[in-house]
């Protein structure tokens, strides 16, 4: 059997099917003796992948094994584990596998803690609890041991590198020791002590000490001390330089590192191996931003890299001359791309280039010709690989154009000329999405060309329309394009022959364009109207309500028609009648009826006249209103649904001085000095020649020497600047100032009863919830005029309104639960060090929120969050108040974007101004993206007093920020439950105090925001929601003072976020 | 709207391939979970890539969005997969210690060894790089764990093999 395996690992090798086998690989791992064991094992490890559906059956195995007394059998179970294991098993052998931590023998250490670097890869929340285990690891005698450790901290830094801040010097004091040839002589590679530790840790470090100067001062004489060391002359060495380097000009920089790091920079580029002459490129692409004049010492190495037979080097070059690209060398480095374009046949390096480029030739263009030119060469070479975003932003930076007309005109007829040439070449092929640019510029602004007569272009683009190469939907575009032209023209012979032509079309979709395109013909008057000249900015208003066929609605209803269901309505009909069984997914009906309270009326949006093309955005537009904001929906006339409002435009900034090519005069101003001594009268022709270029090349980079002179940090020469489209959505406001409504007319009729429920609310509870924002009162108390200056008076009324608070607040109708329990005498210390105290606007005061806390400060301004738990998302209102006694301008709060967490509109706020000593507050809906238990969110505030000065801070947010309850019946929870797949399934012992089950549940309840569905027994069953409308069911049941806990959920981190949580509250009550 | 990606767990390699300068596939070792189909059409790919690279040419290679670094030795070229951020000096190191292991194990490896035994290849390779990780630097150790687990596996299948016969 063992021989019949390793013959069908070959053949799984060669290529043959050998999937019959692998049930038998699992049986060998299972059954065999030691020999066939690891033969069984290595064969799993090779056949199946993570999420094979046999690889479930290995579990028992591996189980059995972790528990043998044979080393052997265990560390063969502990490799399978850390190659390959199913998610949801992990919960099944993690207690072995933490035990295997303090086993005597250092490799099942070592291969533990491998294990769990994979579990934490695949699940990090379920190893959360081993933590401080992660440490001992780290501590651990044997070096192989910690060195693996180190995977895992390189992976959790990765994630949130404040977190580990304090380790730093743990790390430095390892690295020196190694760097010191403190280990054994075995981890020597070569005699250079443990490279790949030194290079993990090296890697730690650069995280560690990224925008963090204090940090990074621990470092430096470490990061010294390695680049000294590595002195031999082997790869190994080099390949620590590298890291070290990179390291370097990660961490805060220290310019005696950075002046050292250089000079190593240097010795790879000048290297004449060819691997470090790649590495050494790389490098200075990776440094380039901090350091431009780098590239200056390296220039003619540069070039003549430009032009190395080995286009992996070559590609790497123009990666580098990508990121020195200003508005001055812009046209050589075009030029260079262009010419490695033409060559290159490689599908992925083609579209990152051409993105490369139009991206350059949009920001950094000198003038129109060459601007049309470079996107006529994108367009011809890249072909139909090219991303579709750049045909579109092509066009869209044409129709909106610049401030000046004239430029504008300029461009536009410039355009239509060379596409007229371009078409002049009968034969030529071009690609579809070039025709498609070409159709849509013609149609648009073949007016502007005078002495072209539209005939002639019409004749052209009827003659693209015969051939066969042109696709259905490029046919589409030609048609929208000769419907243009034929509007501005009167009768055409070609007009008619088309129309005569494809009247006949087998296409339908062609047939139906020279329908509507002979009607319009016929009515020369509409035609005008519908096609008006140069409108393909200009707003069309879409009636989205579909107001119009009122009429026809009201006919058909009369005539005893069914009302209009919308489609969830009429799957939840659909449903309620066949109860038996149920196939649909219950996610879908989920959403759409939490949506559905939203958007009354749902209509298409994307409607445009007469075009074919309108049916489907119809259709699509339908499907997502829920999502779609239905004002300002614009359409361009085509399948372009998207052209953005004209804005203020910016301003341009000067125009670049056009440097004409191979100039050495205008090269000059960025000569290095080192350079001139070179020019000398010795200069072979061949090197002149490359004098020129790299003058062109590296033109404007030494001009000056300060570190921001980079092409790209100067906004002068950013001539296509696209213009961004800001989001106004007023949604929030729209809520808030609703609920501002709600709550004054709730305090209306509260002045007259506030003696009668003084005695009702007494409870204690409400009080705390008072004291929580003792600041707010006053608020309230100003906006409202409540002219009460007596505490008795403001007692009673905060009583009142805090339980009026939670009688209105849907979200947590349970009246039990605890909201916060602040301590007063943290709010009055935090009240007494800043006098600005922040205070929630009363509209959200009426919602269950959090303390007000600080998150940073400096002299001039203070920064304070609170976070208001909303039905549908988490507000976080960020209160910035201005210490000073004199305005703060354009002051700027930047959230950074994260993949945990998303941020509803934009993430950024601005305030022009904020007067002095006054406060002001903004507010971002939050929802969570990726299930974490918790993570940071970071940003930074920016304001302008002498000058310019940022803070940055950070703010943690949890899950349970983000869940709500779910209510639900009975009924409706088992249908669910039935519907989900994932589960997780654990037991807790309960503490003595929660002894009864209902206590416990109440624990839960309370701490977790979860809904109490139903109580049957001693099970219980409670669900929420991750918002916005992610459930999670939890069925729980006491057995002999164990609490077994089974979550379902259709997310497949939230089961084990939620259990988690529930540890944690069930230990601390 | 929520996106819930599946977590791509980031792994120093993806994987690791060897194969002779006729084309010929002798060892793979895959560190992400990828389908058979998407396995051989990247191996074909790759193999075709490497071997119309000229003996001067720079031991990197861009290809998708993933590096690859490789090294021939004798007939075989060795061939690994990293992210593009990674440190390739090192990735071409880490190919040269698994020639060392080889090496130090068949003694002076040649093509045929790997051939004849390839799973002790493959024992070796994971004992040394597991998960995609370096797991073990020194060499020493490594090679003692595979000859404890050689010796181990042999008195045990001695034993197991009078056993048996016993039973019959």
């Amino acid at each position: 059997m063992k021989e019949c395996m390793v013959r069908l690992i070959y053949c799984e090798m060669l290529g043959y099917e050998s999937s019959f086998g692998y049930i038998h690989a699992i049986k060998l791992a299972q059954q065999g003796n030691l020999l066939e064991k690891r033969v069984g094992y290595l064969a799993v490890s090779l056949f199946l992948h993570e999420n094979h559906e046999l690889l479930l059956l290995l579990v028992n195995t591996v189980v059995k094994d972790l528990q043998s007394t044979n080393l052997v059998e265990v560390c063969m179970a502990l490799t399978v584990v850390s190659q390959i294991f199913p998610r949801e098993m992990i919960p099944a052998v993690l207690p072995l596998i933490e035990d295997k931590l303090q086993h005597s023998k250092e490799i099942i250490r070592r291969k533990a803690v491998q294990a769990l670097y994979k579990f934490y890869l695949i699940a990090p929340n379920q190893v959360q609890h081993i933590h401080d285990k992660f440490r001992k690891a780290l501590c651990d005698r044997d070096a192989g041991v910690m060195a693996a450790s180190l995977h895992i901290y390189l992976q959790m830094i990765k994630e949130n590198s404040s977190g580990y801040k304090d380790l730093t010097g743990s790390f430095v004091t390892i690295l020196k020791q190694v760097v010191g040839g403190k280990l054994s002589a075995d981890f020597n590679y070569h005699s250079v002590p443990a490279p790949w530790l030194q290079i993990q840790l090296l890697r730690i470090l650069g995280l560690l000490g990224k925008d963090d100067p204090r940090t990074s001062e621990v470092m430096y004489d470490v990061l010294d001390e390695s680049l000294r060391r590595a002195e031999i002359n082997h790869n190994i060495t080099y390949a620590i330089l590298f890291e070290c380097v990179q390291t370097i000009y990660t961490i805060y920089p220290k310019s005696e590192l950075l002046e050292k790091a250089a000079k190593c920079i240097g010795k790879f580029v000048l290297s004449p191996k060819i691997n470090l002459k790649y590495l050494g490129l790389k490098a200075l692409t990776y440094v380039i931003q901090q350091d431009p004049n780098l590239a200056l010492q390296h220039q003619m190495t540069i070039i003549e890299c430009l032009d190395h037979p080995d286009p992996i080097i070559k590609r790497e070059t123009l990666e580098l001359l990508y990121r020195i690209t200003n508005g001055q060398n812009v046209i050589v480095i075009v030029q260079k791309m262009l010419d490695y374009l033409k060559e290159s046949k490689d599908e992925y390096a083609i579209i990152n280039l051409v993105g490369k480029i139009a991206e350059l030739a949009e920001k950094y263009a000198p003038n129109n010709e060459w601007f049309i030119q470079t996107m006529n060469a994108v367009f011809s070479v890249g072909g139909d690989v090219v991303h579709s975003d750049i045909p579109n932003n092509f066009l869209r930076l044409l129709a909106e154009g610049f401030d000046d007309g004239e430029e504008d005109l300029q461009l536009r007829v410039y355009a239509v000329q060379s596409y007229l040439a371009l078409l002049e070449e009968e034969d030529k092929l071009y690609p579809q999405k070039f025709l498609q640019v070409m159709s849509w510029v013609l149609g648009e602004y073949f007016s502007l060309v005078t002495d072209v007569d539209p005939e002639v272009i019409l004749t052209k683009l009827h003659s693209l329309l015969k051939k066969t190469f042109v696709t259905s939907e490029t046919k589409a575009w030609i048609m929208a394009a000769v419907t243009k032209i034929a509007s501005h023209t009167s009768c055409s012979k070609t007009v008619d022959e088309l129309i005569q032509e494809l009247s006949s079309s087998l296409d339908t979709c062609l047939r139906q364009y020279a329908f509507e395109l002979k009607h319009l013909c016929e009515d020369k008057a509409l035609m005008k109207s519908l096609f008006p000249f140069d409108a393909s900015c200009t707003d069309l208003v879409v009636d989205a309500s579909l107001s119009f066929l009122d009429g026809f609605v009201a006919e058909g209803l009369g005539h005893g028609a069914a009302p209009y269901k919308p489609h969830h309505q009429r799957q939840e009909e659909k449903l309620s009648q066949e109860k038996a069984l149920n196939f649909e997914p219950y996610g879908l009906s989920f959403a759409s009826s939490v949506s559905s309270g939203v958007t009354g009326r749902q209509s298409p949006t994307g409607l445009s006249f007469g075009s074919d093309t309108s049916g489907n955005s119809a259709e699509t537009g339908h499907k997502e209103t829920n999502t779609l904001k239905l004002e300002g929906v614009r359409k361009l006339w085509g399948k372009e649904g998207y052209l953005p409002k004209k804005e203020n435009k910016t301003g341009k900034g000067n125009e670049p001085q056009a440097v004409p090519c191979g100039s050495l005069l205008a090269g000059q101003v960025g000569e290095p000095p080192a350079l001139q001594p070179d020019q000398g009268a010795s200069l072979s022709e061949e090197d002149k020649e490359k004098q020129q270029l790299a003058s062109t090349l590296f033109v404007g980079l030494g001009s000056s020497a300060g570190v921001s002179l980079m092409g790209k940090a100067d906004t002068a020469t950013q001539k296509f600047k696209r213009k961004s489209k800001i989001n106004e959505t007023q949604h929030l406001s729209e809520e808030a100032s609703d609920l501002q409504n709600s709550a004054a007319s709730d305090f209306g009729p509260l002045l007259d009863t506030v003696p009668i429920n003084t005695e009702d609310s007494e409870g204690s509870m409400h009080v705390r919830l008072r004291k929580a924002s003792p600041c707010s009162s006053d608020n309230v108390e100003d906006n409202l005029a409540f002219e009460t200056p007596q505490s008795l008076r403001k007692s009673m009324l905060d009583d009142r309104l805090s339980s009026n608070r939670l009688s209105q607040s849907s979200l947590f109708a349970d009246s039990n639960i605890e909201i916060f329990q602040p301590s007063p005498s943290a709010q009055c210390e935090s009240a007494s060090e800043t006098p600005l105290v922040p205070s929630l606007p009363e509209e959200l005061e009426e919602l269950p929120h959090s303390e007000v806390v600080g998150l940073c400060q400096s002299d001039a301004l203070a920064l304070h969050l609170c976070k208001v738990w909303t039905d549908d998302s988490l507000l976080l209102i960020v209160f910035v108040s201005n210490k000073t006694t004199s305005a703060l301008c354009a002051v700027n709060l930047v959230f950074e974007e994260t993949e945990h967490f998303q941020i509803l509109e934009s993430t950024t706020s601005q305030f022009p101004v904020i007067e002095a000593q006054s406060v002001e507050h903004c507010q971002k809906g939050m929802r969570m993206n990726k299930v974490c238990t918790q993570a940071i969110l970071s940003g930074s505030v920016g304001y302008q007093s002498e000058m310019e000065t940022r803070l940055e801070f950070s703010v943690t947010l949890s899950l349970m920020d983000f869940i709500r309850p779910m209510e639900m019946t009975t009924e409706d929870f088992g249908k669910l439950w039935l519907s989900l797949s994932n589960d997780v399934k654990q037991n807790i012992k309960m503490s003595s105090c929660q002894d009864s089950f209902s206590a416990a549940l109440d624990t839960l309840q309370r701490k977790l925001k979860l809904h109490r569905v139903d109580i049957i027994g001693n099970e219980g069953i409670l669900a929420c929601q991750l918002l916005p409308s992610v459930p999670c069911l939890l069925h729980c049941r006491t057995h002999s003072g164990m609490l077994a806990l089974w979550f379902r959920s259709p997310c497949a981190a939230l089961p084990d976020g939620l259990l988690y949580q529930c540890q944690k509250v069930m230990e601390e009550s | 709207m929520l996106f819930f990606f599946p977590l791509l767990p980031i792994q120093q390699m993806q994987f690791m391939l060897l194969f002779s300068r006729q084309g010929k596939l002798r060892l793979q070792k895959w560190y992400v979970p990828l389908s058979d189909k998407e396995k051989k059409k990247i191996t074909r790919e790759l193999v075709q890539t490497v071997l119309a690279r000229k003996p001067k040419m720079c031991s990197f290679l861009e290809w998708r969005d993933l590096k690859i670094v490789y090294k021939r030795y004798a007939s075989l070229y060795f061939c690994c997969a990293i992210e593009d951020q990674d440190n390739e000096l090192i990735t071409l190191e880490i190919i040269h210690r698994y020639v060392e292991l080889l090496d130090k194990y068949f003694g002076s490896v040649c093509e045929l060894d790997i051939i004849f035994n390839f799973e002790k290849a493959y024992f070796i390779l994971d004992e040394f790089l597991l998960g995609g990780e370096v797991q073990e630097t020194s060499k020493k150790n490594v090679l003692k764990a595979i000859e404890q687990a050689d010796l181990l596996q042999e008195s045990q299948n001695e034993d197991w093999g009078g056993l048996s016969e016993d039973i019959l």
